[in-house]
């Protein structure tokens, strides 16, 4: 406390509250000048950053700062790091991508997070798939489950109308309303029961077997076991299939069911069709938002790795 | 309450403080423990531990860039922590039980503070003499001898502040590489910051601040106020030994007179520039160089020893009563000290079992439950498992994985022919696991089965377990 005052009697503000009276001793300097500090700097600082509200944005500042500026700085930061293992991504030979171990566990990350941005709308956050939407982490595959195979079907899509080279173009499951009576397309759906070791009505089956080589064979096989097994059984299996050989007819023999597999769904696929489409992720077929080469191969090292690649 | 005529002054000039030289066992054991906690501080970081060709061979390191801690043969990981939190534990305790027993005996003996300023005040007297030749030079005017001395002083321990600053440093990465770097200017600009402000620091507080440390910044002497108690041992004056004091003059001691010749040797070694006839005082702390001057001038004039002592409150009742003094040992033992040792053994002893019984394996197994199971083509139902798989050595090490159910499950590695996985040294592995029931199988159509992963290290055939649960298709 100052002793400024120590001579004279301190002046009082002149309140009184139950007889406590408030003196009006002058600040202490050393307050006064931090307060005058606070101003010069307050002024410093609206002039130095962003500060003064206008009718669009706020002014500037001096200094130039922005965290909009500072978040893209460090995420160019991030990018330069990773720019080599990116390039490096670009132009790999996918089928010895595990052997670089390194480059192969950046895939996997990156590919993590295209994966949930981008795919898992679909075939969910973990990769379950839906009805409709099939599964990525089982052991069927529609397309192939190569790692190729699936940053191909990645960048072309599936059924992409935009592209001849898109796999299953032009091919769809019809609807059969029109080919099968009622009770043919139960003897049809009672004989794919049958095949896919289900319960079934046999006679009804051995009935629905002349319909199915007769009309379904063509895309399913005799054997029903879907294109992918017929192309990779007659032609050689390491190929890559762009077009035409395969038409996505699905494998009728096992016990995954991309519409489900009990009576109401098989009936309800052949009397009305089904036509899934993939899109295509490539720059190619969406100028400016598509996939990178690199983010391709990324998430196709990713999803290769969910336990169903091959 | 001070009347408004005359307001107390709440600022107080220091008192310049310049603690005379002396002899006596509490000054030698002070030595001592300056030689030996000095000599760990600077000559640790430089003991090499051997750890095999990937770890560091640093005995004592915290490698903060790879997050682990080394311990001479322990490793501490950072899900290990609480090894840590338990040695705090035991610090505060250890210290409950030193300040109740023996008062501020870590602040006059073991305090960081306490050690550097004695150094330091060593040599202030190496270069400038003792007490009074000091208090000459306070007040001489500034002469070129004047200004030879204190820069000499300046120097000495400027460089001394910079063996302390540059050793914490040498804790935290290799020492012989960093030392190198930080000569030749190529090492990390943290290192030289934090040299520096550690350099600053100690030459501020040893040399310049001192006393006003312990008196004015250090919470710990009014914690430790909370925990003494009438037992406590602390430093008292045995006033009704020594009062009422005089000068002694030759051959003629009064008969009134007390022990105490006024002779001021206890105020003029004291660190903290006290009087300790006063009484127990807040800047006490305990340091007993007061102790060992007055029982030099006691032997000089042929009176016992123990005018000054270390005392507790008790003593003063006891002893004004005639009574005979009571052993220190007599006084330290009590219900409370022995709580707390018996806290401090308990906690020793739980760290102690739990590094001998930590695992040297270590696995988690978090089941992934997005979808809860998958069917495979065949029927199979598999559930997949993140299993993450810890090398604590300093080689790349094999691990084997295995079922306890294996009849019913199967067990597959992502990415691997068989079951095992091998670890870089040093690191932590993430495997994506698949357990498969076959379609039909008992546990592919239940709805939960409990099992066990077993891992084995098959350098040593070391085993470890994790208890968890298959989802069936009824799940």
């Amino acid at each position: 406390m100052s002793t400024r005052n120590d001579k004279k009697e301190v002046e009082t503000t002149g309140h009184s509250w139950d007889g406590i009276e408030e003196y009006n001793n002058p600040l202490p300097r050393w307050w006064v000048w931090v307060f005058y500090a606070t101003i010069a700097w307050g002024i410093w600082y609206t002039v130095a950053y962003p500060a003064w509200p206008g009718l669009k944005e706020a002014t500037a500042g001096y200094l130039g700062f922005s965290t909009r500026a500072r978040v893209a700085n460090e995420m160019a930061a991030v990018d330069a790091a990773n720019a080599d293992m990116v390039a490096a991504l670009e132009t790999v030979d996918l089928a010895a991508l595990k052997d670089d171990e390194n480059l192969h566990g950046f895939a996997v990350n990156m590919g993590s997070a295209v994966f949930k941005a981008n795919c898992s709308q679909c075939h969910g956050s973990g990769a379950a798939g839906a009805k409709g939407y099939p599964a990525l982490i089982d052991d069927d595959w529609i397309w192939g489950g190569r790692i190729d195979e699936i940053a191909y079907t990645v960048t072309n899509g599936i059924r992409n109308e935009q592209s001849f080279s898109a796999r299953g173009y032009g091919g769809v499951m019809p609807s059969f309303a029109d080919v099968f009576s009622g009770e043919e397309t139960s003897a049809v759906v009672a004989y794919v029961r049958g095949i896919s070791g289900q319960e079934h009505d046999a006679a009804l089956a051995a009935e629905g077997e002349t319909l199915f080589l007769d009309n379904c064979a063509s895309c399913h096989g005799d054997a029903g076991m879907g294109s992918l097994a017929a192309t990779r059984e007659y032609e050689d299996p390491t190929a890559l299939y762009p077009d035409g050989e395969m038409t996505g007819a699905l494998n009728l023999t096992d016990a995954i069911w991309l519409y489900g597999g009990d009576e109401a769904a098989i009936t309800e696929t052949l009397v009305k069709g089904r036509a899934g489409v993939m899109p295509a992720w490539s720059e190619e077929f969406r100028p400016g938002s598509g996939l990178s080469a690199a983010e391709i191969n990324a998430v196709a090292a990713y999803v290769h790795q969910l336990g169903g690649g091959q | 309450m001070s009347s408004p005529e005359a307001p107390e002054q709440l600022y107080a000039a220091r008192e310049p403080v310049f603690p005379r030289r002396v002899k006596g066992k509490f000054r030698n054991l002070k030595w001592l423990i300056m030689i030996v906690t000095l000599g760990i501080y600077y000559l640790t970081p430089w003991i090499r531990w051997d750890r095999g060709p990937e770890l560091p061979d640093q005995a004592v390191l915290v490698d903060l860039a790879s997050r682990r801690f080394f311990f001479f043969w322990i490793e501490i990981w950072p899900h290990e922590f609480y090894f840590v939190a338990g040695l705090l534990i035991m610090a505060g305790l250890g210290l409950f039980l030193f300040t109740s027993a023996l008062g501020r005996v870590w602040c006059g003996y073991a305090c960081p503070q306490t050690v550097w300023t004695d150094l330091f005040i060593l040599v202030e007297r190496w270069v400038e003499g003792d007490r009074n030749a000091r208090v000459r030079l306070w007040n001489a005017k500034w002469s070129v001898n004047k200004a030879r001395l204190r820069l000499t002083k300046w120097v000495l321990w400027a460089l001394i502040a910079l063996a302390t600053g540059g050793a914490w440093v040498f804790y935290f990465t290799d020492a012989p590489t960093l030392l190198v770097n930080l000569v030749n200017g190529s090492a990390h600009p943290i290192a030289y910051t934090t040299v520096f402000i550690l350099t600053a620091t100690t030459f501020f507080f040893g040399g310049i601040a001192r006393e006003q440390v312990c008196i004015y910044a250090c919470p710990w002497p009014r914690i430790q106020a909370a925990m003494m108690d009438e037992d406590t041992i602390t430093i008292g004056y045995r006033h009704w030994r020594g009062e009422p004091r005089g000068k002694l003059k030759k051959q003629a001691v009064d008969a009134n007179q007390g022990d105490c010749i006024d002779c001021m040797a206890c105020v003029n070694v004291c660190p903290m520039g006290i009087d300790i006839r006063n009484g127990q005082q807040m800047e006490c702390i305990t340091c007993g160089l007061c102790i060992d001057a007055c029982d030099e001038m006691m032997d000089k004039i042929g009176k016992p020893r123990g005018l000054v002592d270390y005392l507790a409150l008790k003593d003063e009742e006891s002893e004004t009563q005639g009574k005979p003094t009571i052993p220190v040992l007599k006084h330290i033992l009590r219900p409370r000290t022995i709580l707390y040792t018996a806290l401090w053994s308990i906690v020793g002893f739980a760290l102690v079992f739990a590094l001998f019984i930590r695992s040297d394996i270590d696995m988690t197994v978090s089941p992934v439950r997005n979808p809860t199971f998958i069917v495979k083509s065949d029927g199979t139902i598999r559930n997949v498992y993140e299993v993450r798989l810890r090398n604590k050595h300093g080689e790349a090490r094999p691990f084997g994985l295995a079922l306890n159910n294996g009849s019913e499950l199967n067990l597959d590695v992502e990415g691997s022919e068989g079951t095992i996985i091998t670890v870089n040294a040093d690191e932590m592995k993430n495997v994506r696991v698949y357990v498969e029931a076959p379609a039909g199988s008992e546990a592919a159509s239940s709805e939960r089965v409990p099992f066990t992963f077993w891992v084995t290290d098959l350098t040593n055939q070391e085993r470890a377990s994790v208890d968890t649960i298959f989802n069936g298709r009824n799940n």
